[in-house]
């Protein structure tokens, strides 16, 4: 251990010289992740915002505060396990490809207004 | 669906040499970048990039830890109740970027236990200008302005980088770091203008950083084989000379404006090539400092040590044998 004068008080006041040589976290021992979604105001969507570690949901949920809440607005916030996200794959993306096409389950996708007008022409007062 | 997958240990480098990417998967990655879309967690991508992208988030996440250590050492010492708010507020934000980007490079399959104890062996490396002390309050206003200056010019163009979960944390963190410029800016500016002895301060300090702050981009990556395949996989956006470049565009004159001087008589700005010039800074010194040899390594390792092991009880006693690893999503 190098002999280190810190210009920190609070550090000096700390004995650095009983550190282990080595120190090596378990895996795990940073817990489990969770998702956060985060609510701007009420009436809008929760959206997904990150992740926090965590031992239990009420600890992630305070993380999630500190973490994802501390500026702008916000009304609420949902925390979930990673392990219960299920997703596709993306290999799997080309699926919703054809979707964009299927006019007819767009309003846009029903043209009347000419039909209308060449009846009203076909069929106006003489 | 996939409910968490694969778990990524990163390879010695000899492995690496013998590592081929199967080519038609490679032609569609470097296609689907070129096209300008985001690379997501679970994509396939070659070895290499994640490699890169995995030591490159994580090193941002320890420097945004170890960042901290010479701000909050003046959190006792601000001078006056708002800068210690303020102060406060800015180093509970680095640390929240710490999270965000070991977060980020998580999804990527590194653990981030495996990440802080490469921080606490010596293997991984963080920004260079923390293993310099802060001597001074001006040290403090010299590392909120200028050093968060240069690390939001390099967050900025990381930002556009090709994949997503580090793009996300970058928007985010950037968002928040606009705070700290302003703040710094703010303090700087403050004993610039303040009595004499302020404005020795700042200069001391300035002349002290001056060298750091250059060396903050890193040598010259021009000429790198290597930087070339990450520029074209948009994991680093800019070479250091130009981000660097950039940099001293910027804030060279927020500098002068105060009359505040530059210590360094070579520099100037040449005209014709839009480039600046500088005096050789040393990169011999650069590399010692970030192989260990720096004034502050041994302390800001030790605290970080010290931090691990004395709170490991806390972790452990919250620890159930029922958690499981699970790679997070974004």
């Amino acid at each position: 251990m190098p002999n280190i004068e810190s210009l920190d008080p609070r550090i000096r006041r700390i004995d650095l010289e009983k550190n282990p040589e080595h120190v090596v976290l378990n895996i795990m021992e940073n817990w489990e992740t969770y998702e956060v979604f985060h609510q701007r105001k009420r009436g809008e969507h929760h959206v997904h915002v990150g992740i926090v570690h965590a031992a239990n949901p009420e600890m992630a949920l305070v993380f999630a505060k500190e973490q994802y809440g501390r500026r702008l607005k916000c009304a609420n916030m949902w925390v979930t396990q990673s392990s219960n996200i299920y997703s596709f794959h993306y290999d799997d993306e080309d699926m919703f490809e054809t979707t964009p096409e299927k006019t007819y389950r767009e309003a846009g996708g029903f043209k009347v207004r000419d039909k209308i007008n060449k009846f009203k022409k076909e069929n106006a007062p003489k | 669906m996939y409910g968490g997958g694969y778990i990524f240990s990163e390879p010695s480098d000899k492995d690496q040499k013998d590592h081929i990417d199967d080519p038609v998967k490679l032609q569609e990655f470097e296609a689907r970048i070129d096209a300008g879309e985001k690379i997501e967690p679970h994509d396939w991508m070659p070895f290499e990039y994640r490699k890169q992208l995995i030591r490159l988030i994580e090193q941002h996440a320890h420097s945004e830890v170890i960042g901290a250590l010479p701000e909050g050492t003046w959190i006792t010492r601000a001078p006056g109740f708002k800068r210690k708010l303020v102060l406060i507020a800015k180093v509970q934000d680095e640390m929240g970027h710490a999270q965000l980007l070991y977060s980020a490079a998580e999804t990527l399959g590194k653990s981030r236990e495996a990440m802080i104890n490469d921080l606490l062996s010596g293997k991984s490396k963080y920004s260079n200008v923390f293993n310099y002390p802060a001597k001074t309050w001006a040290d403090v206003t010299v590392i909120g302005f200028l050093i968060d200056a240069a690390a939001i010019v390099n967050q900025v163009a990381n930002a556009k980088g090709s994949y997503g979960p580090y793009c996300r944390a970058l928007e985010r963190i950037c968002y928040e770091e606009s705070f700290h410029l302003k703040q710094g800016h703010d303090a700087f500016i403050a004993l610039a203008v303040g009595t004499k002895a302020q404005k020795d301060m700042l200069q001391d300090a300035l002349n002290r950083w001056w060298r750091p702050i250059i060396h903050f981009f890193g040598p010259s990556d021009k000429a790198s084989v290597h930087g070339e395949k990450l520029m074209r996989w948009k994991v680093k956006m800019a070479s250091n000379d130009d981000m660097r470049n950039q940099f001293l565009d910027m804030y060279v004159p927020k500098i002068l404006e105060l009359g505040i001087t530059i210590p360094d008589p070579n520099l100037k700005k040449n005209e014709s090539t839009g480039r600046w010039e500088f005096s050789d800074p040393d990169w011999n010194e650069f590399k010692r400092v970030i192989n260990g040899d720096g004034p502050c390594n041994a302390e800001r390792l030790a605290v970080r040590k010290f931090a691990e092991e004395s709170n490991r009880w806390v972790r452990n006693a919250l620890l159930k044998q029922t958690m499981k690893q699970t790679i997070p999503y974004a």
